[in-house]
């Protein structure tokens, strides 16, 4: 397992490497560069800006120096935010965001599993229909839809809850940008649970475990919510990454300084090294995530080995 | 003897499962009888309804069934029995061993686990003393090794082991009746006759009465006691075991009785051209492998076979699973890559690309065992049955395309408007002729035959058997007839080839092999199905 572990952080190295090089690129192929919205920069200045941040250097001799510092930990200075680094900005940001997808990803994770649950235990009956139509609901309302009602309700009509801000990480700061984030997530766990659930509790051991009079808290739990699981954990790695990175409409209707606003930001205003930088963190998320799945399959299905 | 106490009493059960076409009845009303510490065999095809009258004894019915009537063990009726109250039933007095063993023990719990908690639940003991008692089991139904055996999982063992498993589960708790759903029919011949075995010596040491759900009438004439044989949901004769075999009253019994299928094949001449050749041909799959995970295992499915097939001429290939019989049987057919020489008449197709082989593919066909998988759901029969014909005759009309396939279909014996119908309106039997008629509208010269009655009731088989030997007569076909049931080879084929684990073991003209086989394996085969088929009085 260990070495398992160790190859695969091996072969994240050349992943790596390939995104940073093909964003490098793409962002270059886009037209127009960091200093070029700014308005009334005359010419001169523009130039000893892009200068200064070696900007006119030959592209491949960007490529390398950007290379050169990444593997020194050191992802730029922000181009439109000069008072920052990259660096800086994540480390601000970051925990945030990070707090904010794992309570939501928790959250889902439970309700949704226990939810799908109990859908698949009365398939076509009331409690599957209500839990359908619910989840149906929470994956085709939009965020920008979702976050402005919990604003409107739970905090202007009840004020129950602050509209907005972070409020340095007060609890009640961060129930409605949650349940904003965990809402579709939830409502796609129900489902992928449901289905899973279903199958499972069809299959010929669940059979088995029924004809030895087990107890139907076993049956369920032990044997069945097990082998259901495994999609679950599959679907976790991605909604993980996704999660913890931040989401742009959450953080913008929720003023959350989070970093979900930079790669959209940054991208727009041609933020080279910023755009690079949150490249290279959902990028590292989702490996981390894969492999996390993955090492969470072998330790579910006894099935699955790695060696 | 005094009058045997009855056990288990079925009176006027009727299943019925509601589906999207209206309520279909499997069971109606039939009354059946176990007596304490006897062998009752419920006997009866697919459909006949035989499972689901013990499914809905056990209250294991699907979700969309319904069971009415009684079930009575010692004075209580099952049906009616809150669920609290029927747990204390199920897996203590009456237990039940299915017929899938790969898939009916939890894959992620070990053997250990699995066997330590319905003790544990009927018996109240403590995980320690449970351990002990599933230790015992595992002693009782003869697994070696059984204190590493705790911890594997079933993945680790293979059917036959994970079967003995399912017993040993099964009798954890002393039960009064062991229920054994087709308990063989998934495995291999040798592993079958070691479970029957097995089931018959722990009847004698723990005295439970078993009951046998089960098509095979071997089985039957080799352990039970009583029969009550079932068709379409209801019992049509019931009785003493051996009066049954030796004078069947009802029609069904006597037909099942001689639905074994009989009969030679002679050989094709001598100087019959030889249709498909292969030398040492070899079959290697990789196995893991790839960046850092070290070399890659090397197994080798098929190991150096030579074959002739000449026209007119059927070969049976015989053996157990994963021997590598079907892997040849690709091979052969350059379905899958392989080493050695392969020649199909008088061309070496042994490195012929798909392009190559394309305009051959017409003359060398592959039926399949399974006739629920192998048809496109979505295709009218007419489409499955022709569409070959639209690769290798693409200047037909739609017109001359259709007559064809009422030939086909007439010379598999189906109404020719069955083109018009979807594959999942027919039966398995049905099916399997449909899978052949398109094997046959392209006119080939050989055929693949890759265990196709193997899915099919025995009155199927023997339907099949001879709609094969009368196209082969027709058509001077030559077969390929790769099959784990020596009953049906035997039938079938005028020469064997016996493969365990990718080799060759034992080959020759089918009588010869049959009255006095060679090898060891060919002889261990041959005891266990005999074992199995033949009348033994005194077991």
């Amino acid at each position: 397992m260990l070495r398992y572990v160790f190859r695969r952080l091996l072969t994240a190295i050349p992943t790596l490497f390939v995104i940073v090089t093909m964003a490098f690129f793409l962002m270059r192929v886009a037209p127009g560069g960091p200093f070029n919205q700014e308005r009334g920069l005359s010419p001169e200045i523009k130039a000893n800006l892009e200068a200064q941040f070696g900007l006119n250097d030959p592209l491949w001799l960007q490529y390398v120096h950007y290379l050169g510092n990444l593997l020194r930990g050191n992802f730029g200075p922000s181009y439109n935010m000069p008072d920052f680094t990259v660096t800086e900005l994540f480390a601000k940001g970051l925990p945030i965001s990070v707090q904010l997808g794992a309570s939501a990803l928790i959250l889902a994770l439970l309700l949704g599993s226990v939810l799908g649950t109990i859908a698949a235990l009365n398939q076509n009956k009331l409690g599957d229909y209500t839990v359908i139509a619910l989840a149906t609901a929470g994956s085709t309302i939009p965020t920008f839809v979702i976050a402005p009602v919990i604003q409107l309700l739970f905090g202007l009509t009840w004020k129950l809850l602050p509209i907005g801000g972070w409020g340095d990480g007060a609890f009640i700061n961060k129930v409605g940008p949650v349940l904003t984030l965990a809402l579709p997530q939830i409502a796609i766990v129900a489902r992928l649970m449901r289905g899973s659930m279903i199958e499972s509790l069809r299959s010929h051991h669940i059979r088995t475990a029924r004809a030895l009079g087990l107890s139907d808290w076993s049956v369920v739990v032990k044997h069945a919510l097990r082998g259901a699981i495994l999609p679950i954990v599959s679907f976790t790695g991605p909604a993980a990454a996704a999660l913890l990175t931040g989401s742009v409409i959450v953080e913008t209707i929720f003023s959350i300084p989070g970093v979900g606003r930079y790669f959209v930001d940054a991208a727009l205003n041609r933020d080279y090294t910023l755009v690079m930088g949150t490249v290279v963190v959902i990028a590292i998320f989702t490996i981390i995530f894969n492999l996390i799945v993955d090492v969470m399959y072998a330790v579910v299905d006894p099935r699955v080995r790695y060696d | 003897m005094a009058t045997p106490e009855t056990i288990l009493s079925v009176k006027d059960l009727r299943v019925r499962f509601r589906t999207l076409d209206g309520a279909v009845e499997a069971v109606k009303g039939i009354n059946i009888h176990v007596n304490a510490g006897e062998t009752v065999a419920v006997v009866g095809e697919s459909g006949s309804g035989k499972s689901q009258t013990m499914m809905a004894a056990m209250s294991l019915l699907a979700s969309n069934g319904e069971a009415t009537g009684s079930v009575d063990y010692r004075g209580r009726n099952l049906l009616t029995l809150s669920k609290s109250d029927l747990n204390k039933v199920r897996g203590a007095k009456i237990s039940m061993i299915f017929q899938e063993p790969m898939t009916s023990l939890d894959p992620l719990y070990s053997i250990g686990n699995q066997l330590i908690e319905p003790i544990r639940r009927h018996r109240g003991l403590n995980a320690a003393e449970a351990r002990e008692e599933a230790l015992k089991l595992l002693r009782l139904v003869h697994i070696p090794d059984p204190e590493r055996r705790m911890k594997s999982y079933p993945h680790e063992m293979s059917g036959g082991q994970r079967q003995r498993v399912m017993i040993a589960m099964a009798l954890a708790n002393d039960p009064d009746i062991l229920i054994a759903d087709e308990p063989t029919t998934a495995l291999d011949v040798t592993i079958q006759a070691q479970i029957l075995m097995l089931l018959a010596e722990l009847q004698r040491k723990l005295g439970m009465a078993i009951v046998f759900i089960t098509h095979d009438l071997g089985i039957v004439r080799r352990f039970a006691d009583r029969v009550y044989v079932m068709r379409q949901g209801e019992v049509v004769e019931e009785g003493d075991a051996e009066a049954i075999f030796v004078n069947p009253q009802h029609a069904y019994t006597k037909m099942l009785l001689a639905a074994e299928p009989t009969g030679t094949k002679a050989p094709p001449p001598a100087n019959a051209p030889v249709v498909l050749e292969g030398r040492n041909v070899e079959v290697t799959f990789k196995i893991g492998g790839g960046f850092l995970a070290g070399e890659p295992l090397m197994l080798r499915a098929v190991d150096d076979i030579s074959i002739r097939l000449q026209r007119n001429q059927t070969i049976g290939i015989v053996g157990e699973s994963g021997s590598g019989k079907s892997t040849l049987g690709r091979a052969l057919l350059r379905l899958l890559p392989s080493d050695g020489l392969i020649r199909f008449g008088d061309r070496d197709i042994s490195t012929a690309d798909r392009q190559q082989m394309r305009p051959l593919r017409r003359q060398m066909q592959l039926v399949f065992q399974d006739p629920f998988g192998s048809l496109s759901p979505r295709m009218t029969v007419g489409q499955v049955i022709t569409e070959g014909l639209l690769v290798h005759e693409p200047n037909l009309s739609g017109k001359q395309r259709d007559q064809r396939a009422v030939e086909a279909l007439l010379e598999v014996g189906l109404d020719p408007n069955a083109r018009n119908r979807y594959p999942h309106e027919f039966s398995g039997g049905q099916r399997q002729r449909i899978a052949i008629a398109r094997a046959m509208i392209l006119k080939p010269k050989m055929v693949v035959l890759d265990e196709p009655t193997s899915a099919l009731d025995r009155s199927v088989q023997k339907q099949i058997v001879e709609l094969l030997r009368k196209l082969q007569a027709d058509h001077e076909l030559s077969y390929l007839f790769i099959s784990h049931d020596l009953s049906v080879v035997r039938a079938m084929a005028d020469y064997i080839i016996v493969m365990k684990q990718g080799k060759i073991v034992e080959e020759g003209p089918t009588e010869a092999i049959f009255s006095n086989p060679q090898h060891v394996y060919t002889q261990t085969l041959m005891a266990a199905a005999i074992d199995v088929t033949r009348f033994r009085l005194s077991a």
